[in-house]
């Protein structure tokens, strides 16, 4: 039955914009960098999904699958870091999400940086990082999904 | 078999067994109109048919994503599946959105038998985007027993939901104007259910008289819109609403209306999807040099404008047929 529905290959695919999660995990109630960071992201042509504040690795893995975002961006201005990307890796792994791009940003010591991206973490945008940098490198590095 | 084929099966046999993955890929691949997601559309679309479609509609902060957060509760207690799609608005600028609805609506989110799901509105007017139609196909193939589908906040003429939904809920709250609002022509029309939402707020009875008064100068209908009161960050009011709408849904198959609307909404779907095929050769032709004799004949005024575009929509519509029989 399927074998009759070939794909159309006349018509070209059309790449949708990116799609972006912005998620906050653990419990630092400060979310301005967040928000400026979707802000930023919304005036470079991208959708992004914000679901704010107080995210559980669970919640964050179950929006990027359902949302099927290409890039997730985690705020975190807690310290928790160290002990919350592996549970988030772990959650995206275990949802079959590991082609999605995940960078972070926030207070994030410059030696913990190394181990966040030993676990896949693509880029770490500390304080100071200017916002056109972040945006770039998300442009740059989101993956294409349409090339199916 | 290209891997084109490949991924097009897999995804199909996924989504058929029921993995999220693959309706979240699948939806994906349907809005950006690409050939896997189109051809998955023509596979599955044989499952649908069985959802019930309810559109969630209403001004800018109106509560309708709190609302759909305390349906979704009361749906779910009931036992029936529910599949979500929010809209919010594309930057006319930019193309890019904040789709914000998600998060008045994480209660669920851990519900299996819940998916909800953002979406922009990608340049179209009228309060959705052009791919609800698909996407609401698509959930009710996955097998949700209601789909809820929240516009835009919309102003007075954005009615494009009642051409997806079969049960209209449209929300108004206290403090947007006086009672000549109520008689104006447009979203009121379409609403099947007047919710008044922040029903605790002053000037709430104000607007439930207004409307009452509004329903009151119309024609007698087989249907008149019940007005249901609603604190939805208290979960207040919620019960009867879904009540209303079970009542409504009963109205549609007891009266023929539901087929008559099925009927209507069928038509309107394919006379849009038609425009948007022949939109796309026109614009494809246009851009080709398959114009530039036309063009020259119109520069030097052997012909006019009008004869010169003719001339492009019967070379666009020789070209779509020719892809439908190839596709078909």
């Amino acid at each position: 039955m399927l074998n009759t529905v070939e794909p159309n290959a006349e018509v070209p695919p059309r790449v949708g914009p990116i799609r972006v999660l912005i998620a906050k995990p653990g419990l630092d109630g400060h979310d301005r960098g967040a928000k400026v960071m979707a802000r930023a992201l919304r005036d470079a042509g991208m959708e992004v999904i914000y679901t704010g504040l107080f995210q559980t690795p669970e919640m964050i893995a179950r929006a990027a699958l359902d949302e099927d975002v290409d890039v997730i961006g985690l705020s975190i201005l807690s310290g928790a870091h160290r002990a919350l990307f592996p549970r988030i890796f772990q959650e995206l792994r275990a949802a079959g999400l590991d082609d999605v791009l995940v960078v972070a940003g926030g207070t994030i010591p410059d030696e913990d940086v190394a181990a966040l991206k030993e676990i896949g973490v693509a880029a770490v945008f500390g304080p100071g990082t200017p916002i056109e940098t972040a945006v770039r490198f998300i442009r740059e590095n989101a993956p294409n999904r349409s090339t199916v | 078999m290209n891997d084109r084929s490949t991924v097009l099966q897999q995804l199909i046999e996924q989504f058929e067994r029921g993995e999220r993955r693959a309706l979240a890929r699948l939806l994906s691949l349907v809005e950006n109109e690409h050939p896997v997601g189109l051809s998955a559309m023509a596979a599955l679309y044989r499952r649908t048919g069985h959802a019930e479609v309810v559109g969630v509609t209403g001004p800018p902060g109106a509560g309708k994503s709190t609302l759909t957060n305390a349906l979704i509760r009361a749906w779910r207690t009931r036992g029936r599946s529910v599949g979500v799609l929010a809209v919010d608005p594309s930057s006319s600028l930019t193309g890019g959105a904040t789709l914000g609805d998600r998060i008045r609506m994480l209660e669920n989110w851990a519900d299996d038998r819940v998916y909800i799901r953002s979406m922009a509105t990608r340049g179209q007017m009228g309060g959705l985007s052009t791919a609800v139609g698909a996407s609401i196909h698509l959930l009710d193939a996955f097998g949700f027993d209601t789909v809820c589908v929240e516009t835009v906040g919309v102003g007075q003429d954005e009615v494009d939901i009642a051409e997806v939904a079969d049960t209209v809920l449209l929300l108004q709250v206290p403090g947007l104007g006086d009672s000549i609002q109520t008689i104006k022509a447009g979203i009121l029309e379409i609403a099947d259910i007047l919710v008044v939402n922040k029903a605790d707020a002053a000037g709430a009875a104000e607007v439930v008289r207004d409307l009452r008064n509004m329903l009151r100068l119309g024609e007698q209908r087989a249907w008149v819109p019940p007005i249901v009161e609603t604190v939805a960050t208290e979960f207040t009011g919620i019960d009867n609403l879904v009540s209303q709408i079970e009542r409504h849904q009963a109205f549609l198959s007891a009266s023929g209306e539901g087929a008559a609307r099925l009927a209507r909404r069928l038509r309107a779907e394919v006379a849009r999807l038609a425009r948007r095929q022949l939109t796309a050769h026109i614009d494809a032709v246009i851009a080709s040099n398959a114009v530039d004799e036309t063009l020259i004949q119109l520069e030097t005024r052997e012909i006019d404008p009008l004869s010169a575009a003719r001339i492009v929509a019967r070379i666009a519509a020789d070209r779509l047929s020719e892809s439908a029989s190839v596709a078909g």
